[in-house]
């Protein structure tokens, strides 16, 4: 199961929803090994197309510099999927490389830019293996 | 005297869990076979080879102090004792 908060939920929904018609992307970070999704980054999508995202090559470098001195991880990695459902794609699968995050897809098919219920689902994507989770929203993270 | 390489979640399987290995060699792709001696398959998650020729993966990234590989030479980019790589795999999709 994924558990974020509604502050950081409503971040990923914004970010989709000012992105499209193009897909957004970004992380939630956390403390490595609590499962804490603290820590919302947007990231660019270098490829600014609406059947891909990827994030610029140095940009990652320095994200994942950021983890590694503030003793962190990518909790969440997410993006939307602009004209499809809120599932990850063959090229989703093959390409993800975080076995220990949690994949948020969005999904702003249905509204776009504007106003409006949007599909948010989570998923593990290991070895190839796609398993959906069920979404906690909460007030705010409970403390550890 | 050696060369630090940092290796992603993904690919620890091969250095028994590390984080970072030492390896050593001349340009990056000489460093990359000498990971492959101590870490085999490593190398195979990391180069393409098709038609004879080699080269990095589409989706991995591959750092050398900092820079992209992929402006510095790729595989031919040089390297010395003292030096960080830093392989981290694209995040992207479709």
């Amino acid at each position: 199961m994924l558990t974020i908060d509604q502050a950081t939920y409503d971040g990923i929904v914004a970010h989709a929803k000012r992105d499209h018609p193009d897909e957004a992307c970004g992380i939630v970070a956390g403390p490595e090994g609590s499962d804490r999704p603290t820590r919302l980054v947007e990231m660019v999508n270098a490829a600014g197309s609406p059947t891909f995202y990827e994030f610029d090559s140095t940009e990652l470098l320095a994200l994942y510099k950021q983890m590694w001195d503030r003793d962190e991880e990518p909790v969440v990695v997410y993006h939307s999927h602009t004209a499809t459902e809120a599932y990850p794609s063959v090229t989703d699968i093959g390409l993800a490389s975080e076995p220990g995050a949690h994949y948020v897809l969005v999904s702003t098919r249905e509204h776009g830019n504007n106003e409006g219920p949007v599909e948010f689902r989570s998923y593990r994507i290991v070895d190839g293996e796609v398993t959906e989770e069920e979404v906690s929203v909460v007030a705010t993270l409970s403390p550890t | 005297m050696a060369i630090e390489v940092r290796i992603p979640t993904i690919l620890r399987t091969y250095t028994g869990g590390e984080k970072a290995v030492d390896a050593s060699g001349g340009t990056l792709g000489a460093v990359i076979d000498d990971l492959e001696g101590n870490h085999p398959g490593i190398k195979e998650r990391l180069i393409d080879t098709k038609d004879g020729s080699s080269d990095l993966r589409r989706f991995i990234n591959i750092y050398v102090n900092d820079e992209d590989v992929r402006f510095i030479g790729g595989l031919e980019a040089e390297l010395k004792d003292g030096d960080q790589v830093v392989v981290l795999p694209a995040v992207a999709g479709g």
